[in-house]
């Protein structure tokens, strides 16, 4: 059914059609709406769902992974300094393997304190054993959202699901979307079943315990399998979705990369903006793409080797500092799945859009100018740069 | 940059005036009649009284792009001391119009707009709520005045469908609803173009 | 099922639980603590009143109670910390120096 929701709103009426067992969260711009619309629900009846409210996210946490352990499907949303608060409860959810769903609405990790969009905040747990998948819009943000209990609730994943949009840009934007009716989505999740759960009568589980190093190195092999099997896992759960859905989903998406010579790699609402510019310079003849990465836990390095095979020279988007002085972390992820090309195109790295600086068309069809100037000469320039900022060169 | 067949909207308002809401119901209504829309604030600190600004791309097809918008084809202020502070007309089309609320003429109105030579158009938004709805909401006429003047909906089932979605949003207390439906109407007929 | 008997630190990862799971209660019961042993009680039954001010003391549990009284040590338990000797009111438990019992 046609609709149209913000981002949150989606996210939250995804929650509702799921009806998860368990809610802890606390409130915190640009995701405060989430738990906000799902009190409501809950409040009124329109689900049974138990709201934990909780005095910070390290709790709210923690509420997760013991409801989840209890053998509970277990829900949350933050963003940017929630998500750092939670940051060591993450990495137990993970390693704990259990398949925890969080709301991640982007936003940029202070300081200087900021409300608006980037990276920063997931980008800085990209390590703690969650799987990652980020939204272009609000119809992904819920269809992702959707997707991803059945991915992280697989025996052989159990791995938590963070499922991010852009905060503002996305998370508050009304926009059109198509909804599918709650059966059907109840059909598609289906039941949560855990085989193990901390109070079965026959065999109670522990959770959690303390690891010697004679364990802890087997159990992050085990843990780093699960990532890989996690990756086929979200194509087959794709594939499941675009049979109910008509949507299709895989780990990237590449748009227009058939003949392209000049591509850029993208998260999120930008790659959106950055579709626009890609039409416009087809239109005057150049041959542009680009890849949208889809899932950044596990990251689909072959895929996006594959995609980018044919292409002269590619600049990576970075949307989050890495603070390495060698390129944001996208970069690294792809300059490195491009080493085992037996032609590799260009590379550079341009980190922009940071707290919510806004990128036009025009900005990306000038990054495809660089872009040409780079395949033409074959003299790529400084490799690692930002755009976007006010600079003694713009007046120059 | 839009494709031709877009509608592109830059509210300018001031924290707790209702810019961003009234950008979102055109938003609801547009979808309603069918079209693609994006309906989205630009948000800083929640301040009453900083100015704000919201954004509306309405068209037949999809949008993709989800940056704010800088060549509007309309803009709505709904505050007009805005007008000595923001660059409100910066990127307005040639052919676009700008709607003040204000109880001055498009002819005044049109020595305080940094030069632009397009459409002025202009209403008494305050004066239509005090009088239909009791108090100083200027974002519901202000919708009205953008669609009429924009043409970017039909008014008449504007004006049907945004009943509807009132009744809904308004479930609870179903008494506002006619002041909203007079306040529209009335600043339908009273917008001035110059 | 995998249960924590069948773990030790031969077992390849394949074989180990996910998060190191433990799907059985109890399993410090498998555990032999009684090697971590330096100093041992003895336990003199003949001037044990079984009053059982030892057995709540004991850190490890490593003293099993039947039908009202108080049994010899669990060694595989005990850590030899000696704590029962201390409280005990009696002279029904003494230390020896080193690891193994008696």
């Amino acid at each position: 059914m046609s609709n149209r929701l913000s981002g949150n709103e989606a996210v939250a009426y995804a929650m509702k059609q799921i009806n998860p067992d368990v809610m802890g969260a606390f409130p915190i711009t640009p995701s405060t709406e989430i738990p906000e619309y799902f009190a409501q629900y809950v409040a009124d009846g329109e689900v049974n769902t138990e709201y934990v409210t909780v005095e910070s996210e390290h709790s709210s946490m923690s509420v997760c992974i013991a409801a989840q352990a209890a053998g509970a499907r277990t829900v949350s949303a933050t963003s940017s300094c929630g998500l750092a608060l939670m940051y060591e409860l993450l990495y137990v959810a993970a390693s704990c393997r259990l398949p925890i769903v969080l709301a991640c609405v982007n936003r940029a990790l202070s300081g200087p304190i900021n409300i608006n969009n980037d990276y920063s905040d997931s980008m800085g747990a990209r390590d703690s054993g969650w799987i990652q998948i980020y939204a272009e819009n609000n119809q992904e943000a819920y269809d992702n959202f959707l997707m991803a209990m059945p991915i992280g609730e697989t025996p052989e994943v159990r791995l938590p699901v963070m499922s991010c949009m852009d905060g503002f840009i996305t998370s508050h934007a009304v926009e059109n979307i198509e909804l599918l009716d709650t059966d059907t989505v109840r059909k598609f999740i289906g039941e949560y079943h855990p085989e193990n759960y901390l109070l079965k009568r026959e065999n109670p589980l522990a959770v959690g315990p303390y690891d010697v190093s004679a364990y802890y190195m087997e159990h992050k092999v085990l843990e780093a399998e699960a990532m890989k099997v996690a990756k086929s896992r979200i194509l087959e759960v794709a594939a499941e979705f675009e049979r109910i859905s008509g949507r299709h989903y895989g780990l990237l998406e590449e748009y227009r990369m058939e003949d392209a010579r000049l591509a850029l790699v993208i998260i999120g609402s930008s790659a959106g903006t950055a579709k626009a510019a890609v039409d416009k310079l087809r239109e005057d003849g150049v041959k542009a793409g680009l890849v949208k990465i889809r899932v950044f836990r596990p990251f689909p390095g072959e895929e996006l080797a594959r995609a980018l095979a044919g292409t002269r020279a590619v600049a990576v988007m970075d949307k989050s500092e890495g603070f390495s002085a060698n390129g944001g972390p996208l970069f690294a992820e792809t300059r490195s799945a491009l080493y085992d090309l037996q032609e590799r195109p260009y590379l550079i790295d341009i980190v922009y859009g940071l707290g919510g600086r806004d990128v036009k068309t025009e900005d990306i069809e000038k990054v495809f100018g660089r872009l040409t100037d780079i395949a033409v000469t074959g003299e790529v320039g400084p490799v690692y740069t930002h755009m976007g900022q006010r600079s003694k060169e713009d007046n120059a | 940059m839009a494709s031709n067949d877009m509608v592109e909207i830059r509210w300018h308002g001031r924290g707790g005036q209702g810019a961003k809401t009234a950008c979102l119901l055109l938003a609801d209504v547009a979808a309603l009649e069918g079209k693609f829309v994006q309906g989205f604030p630009e948000y800083g600190p929640e301040r009453m009284g900083a100015p704000i600004t919201a954004f509306n791309r309405i068209s037949e097809k999809r949008c993709s792009i989800h940056s704010n918008i800088y060549d509007p084809d309309y803009v709505v202020v709904v505050d007009e001391s805005l007008l000595d502070s923001v660059d409100v007309t910066g990127g307005l089309k040639e052919g676009g119009a700008i709607i003040i609320n204000t109880p001055s003429s498009p002819q005044e109105m049109r020595p305080r707009l940094q030069g632009w030579a397009g459409k002025v158009c202009t209403i008494d938004a305050r004066c239509i709520s005090e009088k239909f709805l009791g108090k100083n909401l200027p974002n519901t006429p202000m919708l009205a005045a953008v669609v009429k003047v924009s043409g970017v909906l039909e008014t008449g089932r504007f004006l049907t469908d945004i009943e509807e979605s009132f009744k809904h949003k308004f479930a609870a207390k179903p008494q506002v609803i006619e002041g909203n439906m007079a306040t529209l109407k009335k600043s339908m007929e009273e917008v001035q173009v110059g | 099922m995998i249960y924590a008997k069948d773990i030790n630190e031969r077992t390849p990862w394949q074989d180990l639980t996910p998060g190191g799971e433990i799907y059985e209660p109890g399993t410090a019961r498998a555990f032999d603590t009684g090697t971590w042993r330096t100093n041992t009680p003895v336990f003199h039954v003949e001037a044990c009143k079984h009053c059982m001010l030892c057995v709540p003391f004991c850190p490890d549990s490593a003293i099993p109670v039947k039908d009202g009284k108080r049994l010899d040590f669990d060694y595989m338990h005990c850590k030899g910390c000696g704590i029962c000797e201390n409280v005990c009111p009696f002279p029904a438990i003494t230390m020896v120096t080193g690891g193994v019992a008696k």
